[in-house]
């Protein structure tokens, strides 16, 4: 999907423009009360540009036409907005659903043999055959077998993954493909309801509904619009009492003008365009509930390995033991290194690369590379002087000595058991029955996670790091990452514990996984996030998946889910906001006729009363389309506190729809005026 | 200048009072026992022994349901003591039984804390109707209010609801009786007549015939300010010299109306364990109050140029329908007043103020939020807090929360409801009244607008002052208005209390640097704007068809 990231070509324009037209149909509008309202608007002011005089009016033919024209537009591009971000999303359905190919299984069937069949026959439990070369027909586990599978289809991603059976890498989807060897796959759904399936539903948003602040906002802008209603509806009266006759289409306008429609025609097109965003990131959200309840996220549970760290341990010092200055200790390890291709033996040549050392290339010539082997512990290089270097446990390297007749140094217990208590892991350097020195082996904090964590409590986020170390390594590596809070020699069981124990301080916890163990919690977690790599259990529990595996993402998904609730209430702040505005120009205008004392309150001096009347209903409809990109992008989100943020967005969207409309409505109204 | 002063002085007064006032009210209601129960307890413990009370606390229904129950039976009965008061005892004027339509317009009156009168008291109600039946309910109701608030308050802070008739019987003990009944003789030391006498008559200078309305004025009178009620015993209310004598009277009938509701953000504030929270709300209600005398004063020192241009001096500012013993300033300054704290007592004729000027007491009105009403007010401006919060809480990306509890779709809805009350209740009635009943409305073009405006703007908001002007002792009016102020009283307090109750069953979200806060000064300018921008705006149309275009068209 990753191929498919602008997405704004053509095709969907297009497709929009028409879907845009096909949703002004009654029965889809209704579902949009602020919405509908207009279009009931522009059916009357329909019927009177046909029968200018159909409620005794007096305002000429082609005011009507234009008012009706200007509703028009107005549905139209509230429409659009929607079938924009609706169309970006089937875009992504589709290049799913070219994924989804008739594919033959072959399916097991006792004594028959294998049997080919349809994918579409399968079900729940089968097992199949699958060799390489061949589609995998269906969600399955491996139940036999290891192979390597091309994943692109789904996540986007080139570098083929290998599955095996039992253990977190079991599962396989359908629809990605087997490179090499083959597997026997036990099916783990029924056709229609796969991962495939139901991602294609989501994306397409087929299964999309109103998500709680969506629907709570969505009242709050029927009862506005029911308000203004009344507003409106009580005017006539009002104006009959004084002998001031209120032309029809001219209360539509100012009823349109002041009903939320900018927030009422772009407020589902926010809340796809932020799914959206989920899922060009490939992370896939099961609901619209779950990308806005990342953004109400007060903890995040992260794992250690993988997610704050690399996970595999790099060489951070050389340290020296019996009097060996440390340059012969970088020396000898360097050389028991050269030919290690084990990240630990690249980043000894690297930390000895940093202190201007390099490999002397006449000690590798000729000598034989011994690989690290379980029973040994060891790796080294038998060099062609006949000396043998080695690197490896301690213990092994210990005994390793002893039998080449040598002594152990008396500070190597003390100096190896110090990298141990302070989270590292020691590998011992011998030459022959010398003992050298150690290498300081550590899991390294990936760049920049430091920074990320600072951002997290600047929102106001905390972040637990769950680790298997013991409490001394975790607090090192939990204090060099900057995290707020760690659990060392954590189980499965332990992080539900702490999600609980979160959950019933009112808090919401984020955490992401990918084992079996991992699916009671992702399933417990406000925001579980599952690795696509990870076990379908973890998948099935998690309410998001992320296509590409980095569970460190779980950090912007909060990003997202808090600028899709910022850009909803912008927009609505700045639709309400426009109100002031509106009414100072259509206000006058109503009854400057038979009160020409109104004048004054003409504070922007609009032309004429139908001018004025027109921009601000010009100024209502176009400020929808501006806003688009706005809803889709989202606003400009920088992680910082409450205050900061609040007081940004009240000026911008605040302040500026309070001004922004007075500019637009003059500036349309001199147009309008030099165009007339 | 003196009236600068005279108006600093009462403010300051305001002021001062209000801090201490508002700790008195959350001790007086508070759920756990304090050092009051010594003072108050023995003959409150009787109470409720002696009406079966059983202390504890109400869920939100439970509590709702006691509110509108008991008040609806003092309704009934109060109507009763109405219809038949020519048979009953103190009735030395020999007042007649009270028409039905008008008799029901009158009790809900009274039971809402309006106090519109469609009659006039000095001839329309015996001395018992006045004391059994007014009094008494110029007790409960606003005894009402407070406990409304008090429950809603303590489900917005997340604590049980408390027990309505408990609240109910310490209003009573608690606050308004002992301030009244100190006040009442304060009253009568000033000149305020306090009697069962009837009226007196007497022989004026060229021979002729008066009589002398008179009665228990004085306990009436602390009591129709504290409370918030505003009815007054004469039918001109406290511009009457007895029931107004003097500026130190009519500072101290401000000082009672502004009390209670300049105290309640404090008690708030205290409640809710965070002192800022009632504060933002204090200073924010103060300034809109400010800006609101501000205009008015501008407005009526300003004379009416159409006057002006006759050649009549006008250096003391538009003194048409105030006493010259109060003057503009101290007019103007009762008129804000007796509107922010929906009191409706006046001590001039809002309907002769200037159009501007008259305009301040009916948009006070409009938004109730300018410190309003016995508890009600407070609600309302809860109401307003609630919104601005689920407006503009989003923008720092988190589901809106107050006071640590999320705002969602069941709370929304609630809150969505009741905005639309309001609004409702102003507008449409006074459309049906200009298109069917424009006979009854004194005044042709814009000031009749605003005179049909005013009445159910005043009904609608509990506060009851009138713009006069009106044929309102007829059916239309006192059916319409009854049914507006009842509505106007009850469905936001079930509302509301429904929507305590639903965050107080939440669990409080544990506030962090990213939570949106709700006592900032950039709080304050959120509620204010939307108390402007949802509140005023929906009123803006039929202002500039009422005041605005009056002021307009004035000619010189």
């Amino acid at each position: 999907m990753s191929q498919n990231r602008s997405t704004l070509g053509g095709p969907i324009v297009r497709q929009a423009l028409k879907e845009s037209v096909l949703k002004l149909d009654p029965r889809v509008m209704v579902r949009n009360p602020v919405m509908f309202v207009v279009e009931i608007g522009f059916a009357v002011t329909l019927l009177l540009a046909v029968v200018p005089d159909a409620f005794g009016g007096g305002t000429p033919a082609w005011f009507n036409v234009v008012v009706a024209a200007i509703l028009l537009v107005t549905l139209l591009f509230a429409n659009f907005a929607e079938a924009l971000a609706e169309g970006r999303g089937k875009a992504q359905a589709d290049s799913l659903k070219r994924s989804k190919r008739d594919v033959v299984a072959f399916r097991e069937s006792g004594s028959a043999g294998l049997k080919e069949v349809p994918a579409s026959e399968l079900r729940k439990g089968d097992v199949v055959r699958v060799e390489a070369g061949q589609w995998i027909p269906g969600d399955g586990e491996v139940i036999e077998g290891l192979a390597s599978v091309d994943e692109s289809a789904i996540t986007g991603e080139s570098a083929p993954v290998i599955k095996e059976a039992g253990g977190d890498f079991s599962s396989v989807t359908g629809g990605t493909k087997v490179l090499s060897d083959s597997i026997r796959v036990r099916m783990t759904s029924d056709p229609g309801e796969s991962f495939l399936d139901r991602m294609i539903a989501l994306v397409e948003g087929a299964k999309r509904q109103k998500t709680p602040n969506e629907i709570a906002l969505s009242t709050v802008l029927t009862s506005l619009t029911l308000i203004f209603l009344m507003v409106v509806a009580s005017l006539p009266f009002l104006g009959g009492f004084l002998g001031v006759k209120l032309e029809v289409p001219v209360l539509i306008a100012l009823l349109v003008c002041l009903i939320p429609t900018t927030i009422g025609g772009l407020l589902s097109a926010i809340g796809i365009a932020g799914m959206d965003r989920v899922t060009q990131f490939n992370v896939i959200a099961m609901s619209g509930k779950a990308v806005e309840a990342a953004g109400d996220i007060n903890t995040i549970i992260l794992d250690k390995t993988g997610t704050i760290t690399y996970g595999n341990r790099m060489a951070s010092e050389f340290v020296s033991v019996g009097g060996w200055s440390e340059t012969a200790v970088a020396e000898w390890a360097l050389a028991g290194s050269v030919k290690d291709e084990t990240p630990e033996g690249r980043s000894v040549v690297e930390l000895a690369r940093k202190m201007g050392l390099s490999a002397d290339p006449a000690l590798a010539e000729g000598g034989e590379w011994i690989e690290f082997r379980a029973e040994t512990r060891m790796s080294g290089l038998d060099l062609a002087d006949g000396r043998c270097v080695r690197k490896g446990s301690v213990d092994a390297v210990k005994t390793w000595a002893r039998q080449k007749g040598g002594d152990v140094p008396s500070d190597l217990d003390a100096k190896s058991d110090r990298i141990a208590s302070a989270g590292g892991t020691p590998l011992a350097v011998a030459v022959d029955e010398k003992i050298v020195g150690l290498i300081y082996l550590k899991d390294t904090v990936k760049p920049g996670m430091k920074e990320r964590f600072e951002q997290m409590r600047q929102m106001g986020i905390r972040t637990i790091m769950c680790t298997g170390d013991n409490p001394l390594t975790a607090q090192t590596i939990a204090r060099e990452a900057g995290v707020d809070d760690f659990i060392a020699e954590s189980r499965p069981e332990d992080k539900i514990a702490v999600i609980k124990r979160e959950q019933a301080q009112g808090k919401l916890v984020a955490m992401t996984g990918d084992g079996t163990n991992d699916a009671p919690a992702l399933a417990q977690a406000d925001v579980g996030i599952a690795m696509n790599s990870g076990t379908t259990a973890a998948k099935e529990a998690a309410n998001m998946v992320d296509l590409d595996s980095d569970p460190s993402k779980i950090i912007e998904v909060v990003a997202i889910g808090k600028q899709l609730l910022m850009t909803r209430g912008a927009l609505t702040t700045f639709s309400i906001a426009n109100d002031v505005a509106k009414y100072f120009a259509i206000i006058p205008a109503m009854f400057m006729a038979a009160i020409p004392q109104m004048d004054v309150l003409n504070i922007m001096r609009l032309d004429s009363p139908m001018s004025a009347i027109l921009s601000a209903l010009i100024f209502n409809a176009i400020v929808i389309p501006l806003l688009i990109p706005l809803a889709m992008k989202g606003v400009a989100y920088k992680p910082q506190g409450s205050a900061a943020l609040l007081r940004r967005n009240l000026l911008v969207y605040g302040l500026g729809g309070v001004i922004v409309p007075f500019a637009g409505i003059k500036l349309i109204d001199l147009a309008v005026m030099w165009m007339v | 200048m003196m009236a600068g002063l005279s108006i600093a002085i009462t403010l300051l007064l305001v002021l001062l009072l209000a801090k201490p006032a508002g700790l008195y009210l959350y001790r007086a209601y508070s759920l756990e026992p304090t050092g009051l129960d010594r003072v108050f307890g023995p003959a409150e413990r009787l109470i409720y022994r002696l009406g079966g009370i059983r202390p504890g606390s109400q869920s939100w229904k439970a509590y709702a349901a006691a509110l509108i129950v008991s008040n609806g039976v003092m309704l009934l009965l109060v109507y009763a003591v109405f219809r038949t008061q020519a048979y009953l005892p103190l009735n030395p004027s020999g007042i007649a039984n009270m028409e039905p339509r008008l008799a029901f317009n009158t009790t809900i009156s009274f039971m809402t804390n309006t106090n519109l009168q469609h009659y006039s008291g000095e001839s329309g109600l015996s001395y018992l109707s006045q004391m059994i039946a007014i009094v008494f309910m110029m007790f409960v109701s606003p005894a009402t209010g407070l406990c409304a608030a008090m429950a809603f308050m303590r489900g917005l802070a997340g604590k049980p609801m408390g027990h309505f008739f408990v609240d109910l019987v310490r209003s009573i003990t608690r606050v308004l009786l002992p301030i009244a009944f100190v006040l009442a003789l304060v009253f009568v030391a000033l000149g305020v007549p306090q009697t069962l006498e009837p009226s007196a008559a007497a022989q004026t200078l060229e021979g002729g015939e008066q009589t002398i309305a008179r009665g228990p004025v004085a306990s009436l009178l602390a009591i129709k300010e504290l409370g918030n009620n505003g009815g007054g015993h004469m039918g001109v209310n406290s511009a009457h010299p007895f029931e107004n004598p003097d500026a130190i009277s009519n500072l101290l009938q401000m000082l009672l109306m502004l009390l209670v509701p300049t105290a309640l953000p404090f008690a708030y504030g205290k409640l809710v364990g965070n002192p800022k929270q009632g504060r933002v709300l204090f200073v924010s209600m103060a300034l809109l109050f400010v800006v609101m005398l501000g205009v008015s004063l501008t407005a009526e020192q300003e004379a009416n140029p159409a006057i002006a241009a006759l050649g009549y001096d006008s250096g003391q500012g538009s003194m048409e329908g105030k006493e010259t013993r109060f003057g503009v300033p101290q007019s103007a300054l009762y008129s804000v007043v007796t509107t922010a704290s929906e009191t409706g007592a006046v001590n001039s004729m809002h309907d002769s103020f200037t159009p501007l000027g008259g305009m301040v007491p009916l948009m006070n009105m409009m938004l109730n939020t300018v410190f309003g009403g016995s508890g009600v007010g407070l609600m309302n401006v809860l109401l307003y807090a609630l919104m601005a919060v689920f407006l503009s809480g989003l923008m720092v990306g988190r589901t809106p929360e107050f006071l640590g509890k999320k705002l969602e779709g069941r709370e929304m809805k609630l809150i969505a409801l009741t905005l639309l009350v309001q609004p409702a209740l102003i507008l449409l009635p006074t459309a049906a009244a200009l298109y069917a009943y424009p006979d009854t409305i004194s005044n042709p073009g814009y000031h009749g607008l605003t005179q049909a405006l005013y009445e159910f703007t005043s009904s609608a908001a509990n506060n009851g002052s009138g713009f006069e002007g009106l044929g309102d002792n007829t059916p239309f009016w006192n059916l319409s208005t009854g049914i507006v102020m009842y509505l106007g009283r009850y469905v936001s307090i079930i509302t509301l209390l429904a929507v305590a109750g639903s965050l107080a069953a939440k669990k409080a979200v544990p506030e962090t640097i990213g939570t949106f806060r709700t006592d900032s000064a950039t709080f304050g300018a959120v509620f204010l704007g939307t108390v402007l921008i949802v509140g005023a705006l929906t009123y803006f149309p039929s202002l500039v068809l009422g005041p605005i275009a009056e002021q307009l068209t004035l000619k010189p």
